[in-house]
This record gives structure tokens, C-alpha cells and sequence, in this order.
């Protein structure tokens, strides 16, 4: 079973993932703030992140840079999942190694799943 | 310290910041017009000296007048700049509103389809349709709050495109897909007339999905009562642009609401009598969308009689 790190602070959004990706044979790990991300990143060594930019203790853009500059985190797929649509962040996720750019707002649940199904390691 | 010093001299900067062209911005006119006093109070002067014996009265008529012109443009100037920061702060306000009930909408609109997938147990027959009418608020909650940030984001020159190779032709008919609800409970017929070999266009392919979908709504929304709305959407192209067309019977446009027809919250008064909820955005945003992808946007019609929205992009990046 694959494994998926969940980097967000809204409760109600791990919930809701934990049970759609669960559903989809994925095993979602969570963590609630930016800290916890890096932590359970090296950890775990999960098959995806799925990231928000917006967290308490270390910001989304600072996780990024540090997942891509460990040895031992650098290769995880990153999908940032963000309300911040902002030209600046997107151009610096992407720089930083991140997969994609998705703004929560523009995409349904669907779609999102089926961005992870795209980009989770073979 | 200077890097703050130069942002406060350079006039195009502040502009920006306040969000209004150049000739309404505080700090250009605070330029203008003390050039004006400048020449001003030399050809008094000047005049001054020509016409009147007396330097002290010379003197005075110019210390008078450089105070008296001073103290108009510093009022004048001094209004222009609280209207500017009003205007700044209200901008703002929207945007970190929009922005701030952003995550919330989505999160809810997120759960509930999780909730009306079934994944999370199945729901009663008695509760799906409450699931439904909870779905459409949120989606046009989220729709609403997109098209503020839109306008907000332009207003404050943020505005930006995510420019992809893109397909009109699937963007179409995704959009048709989505509105298959309304198309059937307006009674529309649809006819699609697309040029073979198309090919894609480099543009954003969420922005050009807003458009599209806004104008297809429109020429469904506003058909004429009781009657079989027919909309014909044409996407052809030449060898520099792609056009897009749709082509309504519906209700169309009086003379008098033409020329504010792209204009922000304006909503025709036949519009409204059709059409209660409409937030007067859509063609708005469509124009900033077209026009910031280097297109263009227009339409003609007739009242009672329908119109033609259309819009051409460039197919070159």
C-alpha cells in the first residue's frame, strides 16, 4: 500500500482525505504544521506529500526547500494544495521541485485525487 | 531606508499601490500642479514687475498668491489621496475577505462531495436532495468569491495567466457537460460548429473555462420565456487566431445598456428581470481575462431579437 503525506492544518480537510484516499487503497499520514511535514517525511519516506503553503511553525515554501535539499526526502513527489494563488508562490513552488501547483478553489475532490494518482511514485 | 525613499518618489509605484491611472494618482498631481504654481508665480512676477512701480506690492501680490495656490493644491491633492486610500483599503478589504472565506468554502464544498459520493455510507433517499441544494450554494459561493479576487487582483495589477497548450474545442465541451442541468431545465438547444483540425491555443486553461462557460450560461440563461432558446457556438480559426463565437434568440441587449455591458456589476435591466441572481462580473471578467491573453472581446445585438458573444485569441505563444 502506498503511502501519502498530508501537510495541512485544516482538521476537516485530513479528515476528508484519510477517507477518499483511504478508499482508493492509499495510506494517509498526517501532519498538522509545518515541523510535524518535515519529521514524518524523513520518517516515513512516503510515496507522496500533498502540501499546503499556509501552516503554523514553518511555512509550506520552507518545507519544500528543505524536503528537496534532504538526501533522503529529495525524490518524494510534491503536490502543493493551496488557496494562495499568487504568481510569486507559484513560481517558487515550482522552481523548488514542487509537481504541481493546485489552488483548492479551482479543483474538486476528483480532480485532485486524480492529480495524486498521476504523480505518486511507480 | 533609500530603497524606501526612491519607492516613495517614484510616482508609477504609488500608483500601483492605490490602484488608479496615472492622472488621478495623489502624487502626480501633487507634480502637475507645483509646476503650475512655479510658472505661475514667475509670470506674476514677471508681470508684476512690468506693470507695477511699487516691489514691496510686487512682493506681496506673489507671497499671497504662491500661499493661496499652495494651500488649494495641498487640499486638493490631500482629497485625491484620502479617495485613493479608501479606494486602496476597500480593494483590500475584498480581497482578504474573498480570501479568508476561501479555505472554509472549499473545505465544505469538498466534504459535501465526499458526503454525496457515497464513500462515507449512503445516503437516504430523503436527504439527497438537501445534499444537492447544499452543493449548488457552495459551488456559487465559490464561483462568487472567484470572480471577486479576479477583479481584485486586477485592480491591484496581481492579475495573472498560467498559460498552457490548450484545447477550446474540450473546454467546450466540458463546460456543455457541467451545464446539462441548466440546458435541460431552460430548454436549450445547442448546435456546435467546430473548424476540423483546430489544433490548441497557449492560454490559461482555468481562465479560458471561466470565459467560456460564462458566455454559454448567459446565451442559456436569458432565452425568451416559455420558448425553445437555440445557441450556436462556432470555434474556427485563420492563420493567427482562433475564433470563438456563441450565437443566441434570446432576450439580447437594448441600445442604452451597450456601451456598459463590460462593465463591473452591471447587469441590464431586462437581464434582471430573467435572471434575479447574476452578479454583473461575468463579462467583466471575461474582458480582463481576454484582453490579458492578448485576445479580444465583443459582441452585437438586438433586443428581443439575441446576440453574438465572441472572442479571439492568438494561437502563437
Amino acid at each position: 500500500m502506498k503511502t501519502i503525506l498530508f501537510i495541512e492544518d485544516e482538521h476537516a480537510l485530513q479528515l476528508t482525505f484519510k477517507d477518499i484516499l483511504g478508499n482508493e487503497q492509499y495510506n494517509v499520514i498526517s501532519a498538522f504544521d509545518g515541523e510535524e511535514g518535515l519529521r514524518l517525511a524523513e520518517e516515513k519516506s512516503p510515496d507522496l506529500i500533498l502540501l499546503d503553503l499556509i501552516l503554523p511553525k514553518k511555512g509550506g515554501i520552507e518545507v519544500l526547500k528543505e524536503i528537496k535539499e534532504r538526501e533522503k526526502t529529495k525524490d518524494i513527489p510534491v503536490i502543493v494544495l493551496t488557496n494562495l494563488e499568487d504568481l510569486k508562490k507559484v513560481e517558487k513552488a515550482l522552481s523548488l521541485g514542487a509537481k504541481t501547483y493546485l489552488v483548492k478553489a479551482n479543483y474538486s475532490l476528483e480532480e485532485v485525487v486524480d492529480k495524486v494518482k498521476k504523480n505518486i511514485k511507480d | 531606508m533609500i530603497k524606501k525613499f526612491l519607492n516613495q518618489i517614484n510616482i508609477r509605484n504609488q500608483c500601483k499601490r492605490y490602484g488608479v491611472p496615472l492622472w488621478q494618482c495623489p502624487q502626480f498631481l501633487f507634480l502637475i500642479m507645483g509646476f503650475g504654481i512655479i510658472l505661475t508665480v514667475l509670470l506674476t512676477y514677471f508681470l508684476g514687475t512690468d506693470y507695477i512701480e511699487d516691489p514691496s506690492i510686487v512682493f506681496f501680490i506673489v507671497v499671497f498668491l504662491t500661499i493661496f495656490l499652495i494651500t488649494i493644491s495641498y487640499t486638493i491633492t490631500n482629497s485625491f489621496e484620502r479617495l485613493a486610500e479608501v479606494a486602496r483599503m476597500k480593494s483590500q478589504f475584498v480581497s482578504v475577505a474573498s480570501h479568508h472565506l476561501r479555505s472554509p468554502v472549499t473545505n465544505l464544498r469538498w466534504v459535501i462531495e465526499f458526503l454525496m459520493s457515497g464513500r462515507a455510507g449512503n445516503i437516504r433517499d430523503g436527504q439527497k436532495k438537501y445534499f444537492e441544494i447544499l452543493e449548488k450554494n457552495t459551488k456559487k459561493m465559490n464561483i462568487l468569491l472567484r470572480d471577486l479576487l479576479i477583479v481584485s487582483r486586477f485592480e491591484s495589477g496581481d492579475f495573472f495567466s498560467d498559460k498552457k497548450e490548450t484545447s477550446l474545442v474540450e473546454i467546450t465541451q466540458k463546460a456543455l457537460l457541467d451545464l446539462k442541468e441548466e440546458i435541460d431545465s431552460f430548454n436549450a438547444e445547442i448546435n456546435l460548429n467546430i473548424e476540423e483540425s483546430l489544433g490548441k491555443v497557449f492560454v490559461d486553461p482555468l481562465q479560458i473555462e471561466i470565459v467560456i462557460r460564462n458566455l454559454l450560461e448567459n446565451a442559456i440563461f436569458y432565452g425568451e420565456k416559455e420558448q425553445k432558446t437555440k445557441v450556436e457556438v462556432t470555434i474556427e480559426k485563420n492563420s493567427k487566431k482562433v475564433y470563438f463565437k456563441v450565437k443566441d434568440d434570446g432576450i439580447g441587449i437594448s441600445e442604452t445598456d451597450k456601451k456598459n455591458i463590460f462593465k463591473k456589476f452591471f447587469r441590464s435591466q431586462n437581464a434582471t428581470e430573467y435572471q434575479t441572481t447574476g452578479s454583473g462580473l461575468g463579462l467583466y471578467i471575461n474582458k480582463i481575462i481576454i484582453e490579458n491573453l492578448g485576445g479580444k472581446i465583443g459582441f452585437k445585438s438586438k433586443e428581443n431579437e439575441g446576440s453574438t458573444f465572441w472572442f479571439y485569441l492568438p494561437i502563437k505563444k
